[in-house]
């Protein structure tokens, strides 16, 4: 796992796949250049969930987390509490789900 | 179209609230009390930091991350590049603007030598900040030989 999110930030491109050996979820890793890791789990049996999707919802987890880090009233290292975050969170998934 | 002369008035002015005279002076002289000014910088870098970089590449190196404050960073704050960066190889950095635009409203020369560091202090946070969203701890001076010229020194820590 860990040497994965070590290729992952030598690569150039931020995407990783994993299959775990139980097979019951595909694991994928975001990493940005300021060291924050996005994992999304994803349920084996949702085949519908194509690549470009996946790329398309991380980006958004990342401008997200931007506008957190921009905020006022966010101290870096905290735990998020904002809804805006929380909401836009909630909405990928049920439209994926 | 964003006016740069609007940033350099509002440091004017946090410059002349928030720099603090030492109240206890001691044998020393006078100190200025500047962490105020560094902290506000700090907490700014550390947001630029992460919403300029979102855009780039992956940094493979520490001095990708150099490059990228001398370049990208040095633009979107004061509109131009960093004019040189020089390092040893071994954890410090020397970044050199020989005309900083927070230096250019005081006469260039000698004259206000003596009040420059309290110009200086929001920007060494700024960079501190950049540096520490991207993952690297480090301390952050700077230093005026002649006004508008000055150079930002930048030790990474355990390095």
């Amino acid at each position: 796992e860990i040497s994965a999110w070590g290729s992952l930030v030598a690569r150039r491109e931020r995407n990783l796949r994993q299959l775990y050996p139980t097979g019951t979820s595909k694991v994928y890793g975001y990493v940005t250049n300021s060291k924050v890791k996005f994992v999304m789990v994803v349920d084996s049996s949702n085949t519908a969930l194509r690549d470009n999707e996946i790329r398309s919802m991380f980006r958004k987890l990342h401008n997200s987390y931007t506008d957190v880090m921009c905020n006022p009233f966010y101290t870096p290292g905290d735990r998020i509490q904002s809804r805006a975050f929380d909401n836009m969170v909630t909405s990928m998934m049920i439209q994926v789900c | 179209m964003a006016d740069a002369v609007l940033f350099e008035f509002l440091h004017t002015e946090m410059v002349a609230e928030l720099w603090a005279h030492d109240p206890d002076p001691g044998p020393g002289g006078q100190n200025m009390n500047l962490s105020v000014l560094e902290s506000m910088g700090f907490r700014v870098g550390q947001a630029l930091g992460e919403r300029l970089a979102r855009e780039m590449l992956a940094f493979r190196e520490e001095l990708d991350v150099l490059k990228f404050l001398c370049k990208d960073l040095w633009l979107a704050a004061f509109q131009k590049q960093m004019d040189s960066l020089r390092t040893n190889h071994q954890g410090t950095y020397v970044l050199q603007d020989n005309s900083f635009p927070l230096l250019l409203p005081m006469a260039a020369g000698l004259q206000y030598l003596e009040e420059v560091p309290k110009f200086l202090a929001f920007t060494c946070g700024l960079l501190r900040g950049a540096l520490c969203t991207l993952g690297i701890e480090s301390m952050v001076t700077a230093s005026v030989a002649a006004l508008p010229g000055c150079k930002f020194q930048v030790v990474i820590e355990n390095s």
